[in-house]
Formats: C-alpha cells, structure tokens, sequence
C-alpha cells in the first residue's frame, strides 16, 4: 500500500481535452461553416477557413475488448494521424483531411468486422445497458438483444433510405441506464413476479425503514415473519419497479419464468419539428428467448418497417404515430391493445382520450 | 488461456451476423484474462437458465474516493473464482470523446495488466467503463491511471461525470464552447464528483443545439441546451440552389416548420423569426443554407431522469437563455443554489426534479431566488387551488380587501 499511496494524486479531474484534438480541428476550432453528407456513414464538415474534415463513423458493439480498441488505434494511426472520437451512441469516429484515404479505411473496418454508417436517415448504434454480462437487476440481457436486432435491422444502418432518424434504445430493467424512456423504439426489460422475501437475512443486509420508503406504490410495510423483524408486499400493489431490490438485496424480482422484454414507441429528445417526447407502450409483454430473441426482433423490425413505408419524410415514429392517432396505429401493426396499455400511475389521466378527434 | 475456453454453444449463436459481435469481443479478451474466461461461462449459463448471476453491489472503492468503483460479486464463485469480485470502474472521459490514439493505448494496457480488458466505450453517462476486476487490483489500477494523467468519475449520490457533444470541435451548430464548459465544471466540482454527498446522484450534459446530440433534455439533472437569440443566417444564393437540386422547399422545410413562421415564394426563404422557435429542423435540412444566429448562448433546463422512483421526467426551462462564457458565472450560482437547497431538504434519494415536483415549482424559485417567467411553463396553471401566503386581516390596516 505504501507504494501505492507514495506520489498520490487525487481530484485532478479528465485528461483536457485539447491536447487530443487533431490540429485541423484545433485550427477551425469554432469556425465550421457547414457540413454535408457524403454517403453512408460519411460526412465532410467545411470550415470558415476553406479547410475540411472527413468523418467516417462505424459500428461498435458497446463491449470493447482492448485488443478492438488497440485496432481501432492501428487504423486511426494509419490513416488520422493519431486520432479518433467516439459518439453519444457508442459508435468510433475517424477524423481524416485526406479524402483518399476514406474507402480504404471503410474497408479495413470491414475486414475488422465493423460496419459504417448511422449518419442521416438512419438508425445509429442501440444505446444500451449491462444485462446478463454486469448486472445484478438485469431482466434481460442487454448486449444480445441488441445484436440481433442490429443484425436484422443493419441495412438501415448502412443506408439512408429510412423516412427519418431511428434511434433505438435498450434498458435491461426499469433503473434504464440506458435511458431508453425517450427513444423512436425502446426495448426494455420488465419483472412481473413481486419481490422473494429472504425474511431469514433480510434484517442483517437491509434497514426496514428505508425499504418501506422504497416503495412507489407504499406496497411494503414491516412486519415479523417467523420471529424475525422482515417486511411485507402488498403484492396487488406491486407494479415490479424494483426499487426495493436496489436498496435491499434480499428482495430479489428476477425471475426466469415471468421476466421478460417491453416495447414502447415514439419518444425523442431533438426539438427539431416536434418537441422532446417520452416512449409510450406498444407491446407489454414479449419472453426472453435467448439467444436470439426471434420474439423481439420481429416485433422491432415489423414496426420499423411499417413506419418506413407509411410515415412522411423527416417524420420521427412518434410524430408518425400522433398524426396518425394510436388507434390507427395498432390496428396498422396488428398489435392487440389491452388493459397495460392504459396508464395508471401518477397523472395517468392526462393520457386519456379527452377529446372527439377521432378516425374510423 | 485459450484452452481454457468454456462451450458455449448458445453465445456461439451471437458471433453469427454482421453486427459486431460482443461474444468475440469477450473471447478476445479471453485469450488473456481469466476473468474473461469465467465470465463467457457464466454468461452462457445465463443464457441457458434466462436469469442473471450477479450479487449485488457492495461498497468497495479507492482511498479518498467515495464513487466511481462499482462492485459487483458473482452468485456463483466456486464455480467461475475469476469473477468472484468483478467490479467496474468509472474512468472520466476526456470532454467530447476525443482521444490520441497513444493516451488510449496506454489505458489499454493498464488494464490488460489489471482488469478483464473488456470496456464500454463508453458508458450510458459518458465515463470510459473497465468492465470487471478484483479488490487487490483497484488501488494499482488507479496508480496507473494517475500517471497517465486519467481520473476516476462519478457514481453513488454525488454529481456524475459530466459530457457534453463534440460542440465547436466538429459542428457548426454548437452554440456555446460544450467541451469547455464541461472541462470547467467537472474540474471545479471535482469534489462533489468524488465524495457522494447529495441526496442522490446530479447530471450535467452539454448539447451545443437543440438537436440535443447527448439527449441532455431527457437524462440530466441539469440540461444546458444551446440556441440562440437573433435572426437564422440566410444565404439566399444556397437555399435557391438546394431547390434547384431537387429538394422540395415548401413540403420538406415550410410545412415542418412548427412555428409556421416561414414562407416560400418558389425564389426566397421567408423566416419571421420573432415567431421561430429554434427547433432546428429547417438547418438541418439546408445546412449549407441556414445557420444559427450570432447571438449565441443556451437555454438552461432542469430536473430529467429516468423513471426510478416516481417516475420519468424531461427537464424543464430555468434560464430561458444564458451567455456561455467563462467563467460561467450565472451558471454556477445556478448550481449552486439549487444544491444548497436540495441538499438540504431532498429526501433520501430523491432527485432534483422529483423533488421539485414534490415541492412545487413555484416554492423551488422562491427558495433559489430566481424570478418565474413564463418560457417556464407549458401553459399557466388550470387549476384554480391557487396557495396564496398571506390575507389581509380586518384589524390590520386601513384600507380593507378582501375578494
């Protein structure tokens, strides 16, 4: 330890981000004048100062393995001088002055199992969570979901031909660490069963008090089970949030037989045309079927297409679907409407219908 | 190592397509660590039972540091030891996810040396995540680092590390300096961001437009959204020339316009900007046309998150606009009022906006000192329980009203 504490430095904060700049980025720091798109996954911004910067962005799985990140340094050596970014969405970014060296670069990341695209009317990487691989609350997996979606979903990665951007997002529990609550298309992992009570230990890992508190709904409240000081779910109220499992953790909700995956629609951050918007409900309720989740990525890439083929140009889902009304949507998409559609939680009546505008 | 790879026939699946896989991704690093070894086969039996197999977290960290290391503590550890104790560190990203190829490399070979060499590039709130170590490999990990001039961020009740979009470094949307406003805040709230001392955790996300590229208006506590004040810079010569290439002006830009504040006359872009609402769309369809306007700055909002405990919120208007320049004075004030009084009287996790939404909005200005103004609200209030502080009383003074 000694060692260890000898030289110590604390709160010295990020490396600054300026000495990772490319020096044509340093030069026109500022000073960009426009940009244009050049194909999929490419994009040349142009400065005040006549100089430009290409960007090509490509694919990436989110999990980096050291060795990925160290090809991803091989190719920005070779063809940015040193440098790269990567995105909001977990997506790398290759910064070149030289457009030649664009195809050659799209093709070493071929060769490297990356594609390239995510710019313009396109989907971009799936923002997404830990699932199985990190998480102690995960009711999916995270990481496999999205591959297979991508997997079907990649040739609007590759292209442009979507209406409007498609920004997908997962969260492997209702926490959502991958703030998925306002994404075109969110998939998000669901509990249905309430909590397991582990009266024996729950006392010597969890403060009573602070787990009543936990609960939204004030479903838990103490009680002594078998001479022990533990609690109890009022389970009817029980909407499987979790909350009580992230403060104490001898109230586990996962569970293989009820746990499962949501589908919600429509949401956006972008105040471009319409202002930011939350998902909403589409499917409730879908099984987790690994490893390819047949389930899911059908439901995604039947209402990806829909929306393609029916919404105006620009138009993101949730604009689509507003103008369209939800009840044309579901019938369109062939999803049954049933009781979890219908909010019931705080101001659930806002969400109601108050009005006649209605189509048959 | 490699002859110590679990069957994993069910996660073999997932090295099929031409997605990136994660499976290769973690095979890759199997090749070297053990770690990554037991993690494919507690993976793979995830993946057969549908349940996951992680405790837990626990409290584990760096001396002096109160976040930024999650633990985390397999259910399983007499059958896969090397994750026994798998937990992550939060490591503060470099503002705008810019890297030298040298710095990065130098991170990955600490923590080959140290960790599993697997990492999310980059984590949900923005950190550089190394994905899974031992207790014992914390400390030394963190010596590394320290000489490679990289900090621990955020995690726990305290102010997570802040991020920002790639702002004037690489677009001509930015609308304030993000990167230096991001750089400046993490380093002057270097302790907030290191000893959780809130009632729960605090985002900072810098979007330079209102596109909203780190979707700072949904995910964090406080969002700092550029726009601008003036007129859109019209270049009249490239809006005829994007008509000319085929681009349908009326449908495309006009009839998108939410403000309706703009015409077309099959020659000239009309824009009554004293209606515009800087949605953005008509720039982004004409970037080489349209442009934001010189009078710069962005509008502060506050209180979005996810839905845990009472549910999702989206932030809302404070400063409806605010000049970003350092010092960044009208700003920190901002913060740190809000800080003193939710720090205060916030309940045991309970983020800023739930409890502004608990307190009312009205009683949270009154208590930060800041004046309401309309661009706060939707629309006025529809309900008429309106709490007024004070009545008159009939001995009290002369002139009596009571209505």
């Amino acid at each position: 330890m000694s060692d260890v504490m000898k030289d110590r430095r604390t709160d010295y904060g990020p490396p600054h981000y300026e000495q990772f700049l490319p020096p044509v980025i340093k030069e026109n720091y500022g000073k960009w004048k426009y940009h244009e798109f050049m194909k999929p996954g490419v994009m040349v911004h142009v400065s005040e100062t006549g100089d430009k910067l290409f960007t090509v962005r490509a694919a990436s799985g989110r999990l980096c393995s050291v060795s990925k990140i160290r090809m991803y340094c091989d190719l920005a050596d070779k063809y940015c001088d040193g440098y790269l970014r990567f995105t909001s969405r977990h997506n790398v970014e290759f910064l070149l002055t030289k457009e030649e060296n664009i195809n050659p670069l799209i093709k070493d990341l071929a060769e490297i199992g990356h594609p390239v695209g995510g710019i313009g009317n396109a989907i971009s990487s799936i923002v997404h969570t830990q699932g199985w691989i990190h998480c102690h609350s995960a009711a999916t997996d995270a990481s496999g979901i999205v591959k297979c979606v991508m997997d079907e979903l990649i040739e609007y990665f590759e292209n442009t031909k979507l209406p409007g951007k498609l920004r997908i997002a997962l969260a492997c529990c209702l926490n959502m660490c991958g703030a998925v609550h306002c994404s075109d298309i969110a998939i998000l992992g669901i509990h249905r069963r309430p909590p397991r009570i582990d009266h024996e230990n729950l006392r010597k890992v969890c403060e009573i008090p602070n787990v009543s508190a936990s609960c939204p709904t004030a479903a838990i409240r103490p009680a002594t089970v078998d001479d022990n000081p533990s609690v109890e779910v009022i389970e009817e109220r029980c909407m499987f949030c979790a909350n009580c499992f992230t403060v104490c953790p001898a109230m586990p909700l996962n569970d293989p037989l009820n746990d499962g995956v949501s589908i919600w629609l429509g949401g956006k951050v972008s105040n471009a045309r319409h202002e930011p918007m939350f998902s909403k409900l589409a499917i409730p309720f879908l099984p987790n079927n690994p490893p390819r989740w047949p389930e899911v990525t059908t439901a995604v890439k039947d209402i990806v297409e829909l929306w393609a083929k029916n919404a105006r140009r620009y138009e993101r889902m949730g604009e689509w679907i507003e103008r369209i009304g939800w009840p044309k949507f579901f019938k369109m998409a062939g999803i049954e409407f049933q009781k979890e559609h219908i909010d019931d939680f705080k101001f659930a009546g806002l969400t109601y219908k108050r009005s006649t505008h209605l189509t048959f | 190592m490699a002859d110590n790879i679990p069957k994993t026939p069910k996660l073999d699946e997932l090295e099929k397509g031409r997605w990136p896989s994660f499976v290769k991704e973690i095979k890759m690093a199997a090749q070297k660590s053990p770690m990554a070894v037991d993690l494919l086969g507690q993976l793979e039996q995830s993946y057969d039972e549908k349940i996951g197999y992680w405790k837990h977290g626990g409290i584990v960290g760096v001396m002096g540091y109160g976040g930024g290391v999650i633990g985390r503590y397999s259910n399983l550890p007499e059958k896969y030891p090397n994750i026994s104790h798998f937990h992550t560190m939060r490591i503060n990203q470099p503002a705008g996810w810019f890297y030298k190829t040298e710095a990065l490399r130098k991170v990955c070979d600490i923590w080959e040396k140290h960790g599993s060499g697997l990492t999310n590039m980059h984590g949900s709130t923005g950190d550089i995540i190394l994905l899974g170590t031992k207790t014992d490999e914390l400390e030394p990990t963190f010596a590394e680092l320290q000489k490679i001039d990289f900090d621990i961020g955020g995690s726990g009740s305290d102010l997570r590390t802040p991020s920002c979009c790639c702002g004037m470094a690489r677009c001509e949307w930015a609308c304030y300096d993000t990167m230096a406003l991001t750089h400046d805040l993490t380093m002057h709230y270097q302790d907030e961001l290191h000893r959780p001392a809130f009632p729960y955790k605090f985002k900072f996300k810098m979007s330079g437009c209102p596109n909203d590229c780190v979707a700072s208006i949904a995910r964090a506590d406080m969002s700092v959204i550029g726009t601008w004040r003036d007129d859109i810079q019209v270049d009249p010569d490239a809006v005829r020339e994007y008509a000319d290439k085929g681009m349908n002006i009326e449908s495309d830009v006009v009839d998108n316009c939410p403000a309706k504040c703009m015409s077309w006359d099959g020659k000239e872009l009309h824009i009554d900007n004293s209606f515009c609402v800087r949605c953005m769309h008509c720039i982004n369809v004409m970037p080489k046309a349209l442009r934001p306007g010189k009078d710069r700055g962005a509008t502060v909002l506050i209180g979005s998150k996810a839905p845990i405990i009472e549910g999702a919120l989206l932030s809302s208007v404070f400063l409806p606009f605010v000049k970003v320049e350092p010092p960044y004075t009208e700003i920190k004030d901002l913060v740190d009022k809000i800080w003193d009084v939710w720090s205060e009287e916030g309940k045991n996790r309970e983020r800023v906006g739930e409890f502004i939404q608990r307190v009312g909005l009205g009683n949270f200005l009154d208590a930060i000192e800041l004046d309401p103004v309309p661009e706060m609200v939707a629309h006025p209030r529809e309900n008429p329980y309106v709490f007024y502080e004070e009545y008159f009383e009939e001995d009290e003074g002369e002139e009596e009203e009571e209505s």
